[in-house]
């Protein structure tokens, strides 16, 4: 191997080029700082809808909390008239990342440095000395407040989830998830009023990509995860789709738990390590599916383009937002909930079993292992593509033991990132 | 007067107790021992690690959320025989523990805890820092946990917490 002409194509110096084997993904996509730049350019200010939060978590006049668009901070408000707003936590003056709270409620935001305030649309309603004093300094007199406010973005909800863009003319949330994922999308945002239950916050060291390839690869999910497995809440013998947009941007995990405890075949079990035929819980309770959808699906995993994952598994409902932090780094905010109607009971069922997902769930910790795991193979060995073989472009939306919907992201990303 | 005595000398010695039940806890947990881990709580008791924002907020959801014993079995053997993750070092710190009320078998207390944690050829970091919400009960074979609330201040976690604090 020529070590020397490896290492120059991904030093940063040359151009990258991608591999032509749509089987192969390059290394430079997750350690690249120029990657990193470009994808803030291309993708999370260009023609997306980036997922902010859900509406539960305003759900009074005044309510707020810090979010992101892809790396950049955020602040989510609903104002006095019921609007949700979405701003850049970063004042118009000298930069200050002003909203320190995670959440909260106010009538306005006022910088810490020079008091310039805010209302909750984000438009700038003062700032001090503006006539300077006794006739000297203060601001130049063409001053425009108006043109003064915190950088806006575009807002749309639906099923009672808020996305932002900075895209001007951008199509609707419903054209942007498509024909064959919308209909899942509203399947668990089905309209019906949502309670926070929470948020989990972990930082994850490994590039944010990484993520969504996690949740459009049901290969590894029959491996690496015993709960899914041991407990059918997604094994080989299930009845799964796993569609994706025309595009190959959005994509979903979906299957559908039989009575009782999985029927796998010996030749499936022999296969998959992590499924454990014997194992038995004491307290089964946290297994326990209270119908609630309608949907034949009693898991279902979205994966929206560029950082949202959704969540429902069972009767655990979350999203996970994917804040980049630089390529080789991201933060995780899990927000957790039920439904406003749920009783005592229905709350602690769904606290109960979120012991499976989360940064100290029995699924969470393997992903963000091994996810770490991988990031650590990229950084620090010789670079090289790694490889997405599994199943076939064309083949039915059925099969499960394939790597179809991770080739289709990548489709689509070196469409979006010109690469 | 002598009942103040009284109730102080209770406390303080309900601390000690506290103190040594917090010292064999943590060596429990240093050693990666949960099924030990979880002889320390009730049939009944509740274990439930929340973030303090989440706590200070009302929402309930925990990082770790248990109803019971059979709840904390299942976690222990699920990270003794089944969950995949990084081999680590586990060091439990409990401190500033203080015994706030006995009301009849029961003590209530308080206690500080940092977890700090070190993987292969990683430096040494805090994992948890928080503090703990406890109600013991006095049984004949001493103290046992009926409730333990972790209620953690390092929100941000590093990537995830893999044995309980």
């Amino acid at each position: 191997m020529d070590v020397n002409s490896s290492m120059r194509s991904t030093g940063g110096q040359g151009p990258h080029v991608w591999p032509d084997d749509k089987t192969l993904i390059p290394d430079w996509i997750y350690t690249d700082p120029d990657i990193y730049d470009r994808e803030l350019e291309k993708i999370f200010l260009g023609r997306h809808w980036n997922y902010v939060g859900l509406d539960c978590e305003v759900s009074e006049p005044g309510d707020y909390f810090r979010s992101y668009v892809g790396p950049l901070p955020v602040v989510v408000t609903r104002d006095m008239d019921g609007e949700v707003h979405v701003f850049e936590n970063r004042c118009a003056h000298r930069g200050v990342e002003f909203c320190r709270e995670y959440r909260g409620s106010a009538d306005s935001f006022i910088c810490p440095y020079h008091n310039w305030t805010y209302n909750l649309q984000g438009d700038l309603t003062a700032v001090p000395f503006r006539r300077g004093v006794k006739g000297q300094g203060g601001m130049p007199k063409d001053f425009d407040m108006a043109k003064r406010g915190l950088r806006k973005f575009h807002v749309a909800t639906r099923g009672g989830v808020i996305f932002a863009t900075a895209c001007d003319d951008m199509e609707s949330i419903e054209d942007y998830l498509g024909p064959v994922i919308c209909p899942e999308f509203d399947a668990t945002f089905d309209g019906s009023e949502m309670k926070l239950l929470g948020v989990h916050r972990n930082i994850l060291p490994a590039n944010w990509k990484l993520y969504q390839e996690n949740l459009k690869d049901p290969y590894h999910a029959t491996l690496l995860h015993t709960y899914l497995t041991t407990f059918g809440l997604f094994v080989s013998s299930n009845e799964s789709n796993i569609p994706t947009d025309k595009y190959g941007r959005h994509g979903g995990l979906l299957s559908r738990r039989s009575e009782g405890r999985p029927d796998v075949s010996t030749e499936d079990a022999a296969n998959m390590q992590a499924f454990k035929k014997a194992m038995e819980l004491n307290d089964p309770r946290v297994l326990d599916f209270v119908r609630e959808f309608d949907s034949k699906w009693s898991g279902s995993v979205l994966t929206i383009f560029p950082t949202l994952t959704a969540l429902r598994q069972t009767n655990i409902l979350n999203t996970r937002l994917l804040v980049p932090r630089g390529p080789n780094e991201f933060m995780m905010i899990w927000t957790v909930f039920g439904r406003a109607d749920d009783d005592e009971e229905m709350v602690r069922h769904r606290l109960r079993q979120n012991n499976i997902f989360g940064p100290a769930g029995f699924l969470g910790i393997e992903d963000n292992e091994v996810l770490k795991f991988l990031q650590d193979g990229l950084r620090k060995s010789l670079p090289r593509d790694g490889l997405a073989l599994l199943g076939e472009d064309d083949e039915p939306t059925d099969t499960i033991i394939t790597e179809r919907a991770i080739r289709g992201m990548y489709r689509y990303y070196r469409d979006v990132m010109e690469l | 007067m002598a009942t103040v005595m009284d109730k102080g000398a209770a406390l303080r010695e309900a601390r000690f107790e506290v103190e040594e039940f917090n010292y064999a806890y943590a060596d429990t947990l240093d050693r990666f021992d949960v099924d030990g881990w979880v002889e320390y709580f009730t049939e009944d008791a509740l274990y439930h690690v929340i973030a303090r924002d989440n706590a200070e907020s009302g929402l309930p959801l925990g990082l770790i959320y248990c109803e019971g014993k059979a709840m904390m079995k299942d976690r222990a053997y699920a990270l003794l025989n089944t969950e995949m993750f990084a081999p680590r070092y586990l060091h439990l710190s409990i401190t500033n523990t203080r015994a706030l009320k006995i009301e009849s078998d029961l003590i209530h207390a308080v206690a500080n805890y940092t977890l700090i944690e070190t993987l292969v050829e990683e430096q040494s970091r805090v994992q948890q820092v928080g503090k703990y919400r406890d109600i013991f009960e006095r049984t004949p074979n001493g103290l046992l946990l009926q409730e333990r609330k972790c209620v953690f201040d390092s929100v941000m976690i590093d990537n995830c917490l893999v044995f309980p604090v």
